[in-house]
């Protein structure tokens, strides 16, 4: 029986972290991030953690950074929140095209102004086309979960790409809930060691990163894609070995959860993805047939999977972010995957911005004005006085 | 020691794309040849970003990363501490910038990288200018200069980097010149043998940007230290020692040339000199000069 640890979401993220030895941490405090880098500290301070822990000066340098020791051939890991990301935006690019597969957690929350600290995606959202595989969890379980097996997935030969795992900010990061630990040991034998792809070597001198012309820079962005690609079957593979070795599964790019016969399923993701689940149980008995596919991975897209799904169902869509002058990004990306497909109907949601809770009996809501032809296309739920 | 006694051994090898009498590849010769091959460097954005030659050609025979503009200084902390976890603590960790790169855009990581005590050589070539992307004004271009962004000369003087570096109270710190590559080298040996954050900034006149003969690029740098607008000089744990002919002006053994016999061969300078010569904007640079002096004096005799 495996140990269990009540805590919050980022000292179980640090946790998870410390677990798979990485080298070189290096980390810049921002709210709600903060208990993450302090559980690390922490670590350090007691032995558990090994490594080298830099405290930077701002959030750039911590993404460059885990960049440099990255490509030393380390495995590197750090941690960052909103405007903190938002700061790291072009070392992202960076670490991706460098193929540096650098783990990081990055605990959702509003960007300003005004000051907010609450759960809010549009800060990784607003990082979507910077090459990072992205995952969103839904409980302090899968964060333990998903941060170990993103050492494996990023660290992959023919992924090596860096990961970033989101999760909400306070209704995650600063919640405590039960969670199944996995031995030192067994993490060891789950995770290999990372092979770098490339690595700065007096031995073996190469340049990195100097004048490219378009058509080698173009078949560098093909094989990004072609890795992300390649993701999409290796998400599922680790899910499934996880599941053999310690018996917990969270789902694949997506968690399906009481979709069979559906009419109607639901994509959401974070916090909102398990609120999700009380919605469908509650509906369900109401007699609505209506089913969950939580985005656990928005980047790669699930694609193929959710064109399987509109085949069987209509789609509703939550966002708890928005892409103004258009409309909720995993919305946009639902009905592209669409495209040429089907032609299910697909109804779409904006709620929770700025950390507006969005309880079970708001998705019932949304979901049931859909089951009664009463939805828009599109529909800003819950907002007044405007 | 003599130049001829320098190694012979090259880490710069052919293929560069540098302008000819470039300050940065005669200065780069010498740095590899006193670190030696045991050594990483970080670049970020600036003209050896371009010198290194392309993609899948290099003319650098030692590991070389590019980073962005503003993260040298946080690249090679995590290098270092990259190195350090595999105990590869031999390895020469540098970092390579402009003085875009440096007094502006990167200072943040820098100070940020001195602070911690990270153990690693940061070069500054300081050609006083944004060179690589057309020659646009930094916080290190001297007041009354021309750039593409200040077209009737620069309002303002330059920053003082080196008593900013020197705030940061680090082992290492020092000036040189590319006129003078026996003190560059000696200063990097040094600063290769010391542990924690080094600084060494090179003043590196640039013929396209100054406006001068590319064969003129060491007089320039002489001439730079000859009438005193630039310093040689170094700072170990805080004692700061002057060099050469600085040495010798700071201790009143020799006087500092007059400015006009250095801004008067460069073309940045030409609108003070032409159609008529502005004598307040020249003044203005000489009592910048003796200000820096005097204070030099006061701090350091």
């Amino acid at each position: 029986m495996s140990e269990v640890m009540i805590d919050t979401g980022n000292y179980i993220a640090a946790k998870a972290a410390v677990l798979c030895k990485p080298d070189v941490v290096a980390a810049y405090p921002i709210t709600p991030q903060t208990t993450l880098v302090e559980g690390i500290a922490k670590y350090l301070a007691t032995g558990e953690y090994k490594g080298e822990y830099i405290c930077v000066e701002s959030e750039h340098s911590a993404m460059a950074a885990c960049i440099g020791a990255s490509a030393t051939g380390v495995r590197t890991f750090t941690g960052t929140s909103s405007h903190g990301l938002l700061l790291m935006h072009e070392m992202l690019h960076w670490a991706s095209l460098a193929r540096l597969p650098v783990i990081m957690c990055n605990i959702n929350r509003v960007v300003g102004p005004g000051w907010n600290i609450w759960a809010d995606e549009n800060d990784s959202i607003s990082q979507r086309d910077t090459g990072w595989i992205q995952f969103y969890c839904s409980s302090n379980q899968e964060i333990f979960d998903t941060v170990i097996q993103s050492f494996k997935l990023g660290e992959h030969e023919k992924i090596s790409l860096p990961v970033m795992i989101s999760y909400n900010a306070f209704i995650l990061s600063h919640t405590s809930m039960p969670v199944y630990l996995t031995d030192q040991k067994d993490v060891d034998a789950f995770l290999p060691k990372r092979k770098p792809k490339w690595k700065l070597d007096p031995d073996n001198p190469i340049t990195f990163g100097n004048i490219i012309l378009p058509a080698e820079y173009e078949k560098v962005r093909f094989d990004m894609q072609k890795s992300h690609e390649y993701a999409k079957k290796l998400i599922p593979e680790i899910s499934k070995e996880w599941k053999q070795r310690f018996g917990r599964y969270h789902g694949d790019l997506l968690e399906f959860y009481k979709c069979d016969g559906a009419d109607y399923i639901l994509l959401s993701m974070g916090a909102i993805g398990a609120e999700s689940k009380v919605a469908v149980d509650n509906l369900r008995k109401e007699g609505l047939k209506v089913g969950l596919a939580r985005v656990r991975c928005f980047r790669p897209f699930p694609r193929e999977e959710i064109q399987k799904l509109s085949k069987k169902a209509g789609l509703i869509v939550i966002d708890r972010n928005i892409s103004p002058g258009m409309e909720g990004a995993l919305f946009t990306e639902v009905k592209a995957s669409l495209y040429g497909y089907t032609d299910a109907k697909v109804y779409g949601f904006i709620a929770g911005l700025g950390g507006k809770d969005v309880p079970f009996g708001d998705i019932e809501k949304m979901c049931k004005k859909v089951v009664n032809s009463k939805a828009k296309h599109l529909e800003w739920f819950g907002l007044k006085g405007v | 020691m003599a130049i001829k006694d320098l190694p012979v051994e090259e880490c710069y090898i052919p293929g560069c794309a540098a302008c000819p009498g470039c300050p940065a590849t005669m200065a780069l010769r010498v740095v590899y040849k006193a670190l030696g091959r045991n050594t990483v460097k970080i670049i970020p954005a600036c003209c050896t970003a371009v010198i290194e030659s392309l993609h899948p050609h290099t003319s650098f025979d030692i590991p070389t990363m590019n980073i962005a503009f503003e993260a040298a200084a946080a690249g090679a902390s995590g290098v270092e501490a990259g190195f350090r976890m595999q105990g590869k603590t031999d390895i020469t960790v540098v970092a390579w910038a402009g003085d875009g790169g440096t007094y502006d855009i990167g200072i943040q990581a820098l100070s940020g990288a001195l602070e911690r005590n990270t153990n690693f050589i940061y070069i500054c070539y300081n050609n006083e200018i944004y060179s690589n992307t057309g020659i646009q004004r930094s916080g290190a271009t001297p007041y009354g200069a021309w750039t593409t962004t200040t077209v009737t000369g620069k309002t303002e003087f330059r920053k003082e980097m080196g008593e900013i570096i020197q705030a940061h109270h680090i082992p290492y710190a020092a000036q040189t010149c590319i006129a003078y590559p026996e003190d560059l080298f000696k200063k990097l040996q040094k600063a290769k043998s010391i542990h924690g954050p080094k600084y060494v900034e090179i003043m590196a006149p640039c013929p396209p940007g100054w406006r001068f003969p590319m064969e003129k690029t060491v007089e320039m740098g002489t001439m730079a230290v000859e009438t005193g607008a630039w310093a040689l000089y170094e700072v170990e744990n805080d004692k700061v020692t002057f060099n050469g002919r600085s040495k010798l002006i700071l201790e009143g053994k020799i006087e500092r040339k007059p400015i006009e016999d250095w801004i008067k061969y460069q073309g940045r300078f030409r609108h003070l000199f032409k159609p008529k010569k502005d004598i307040k904007r020249i003044k203005a640079i000489e009592d910048h000069i003796d200000q820096m002096w005097e204070r030099y004096r006061k701090c350091y005799q």
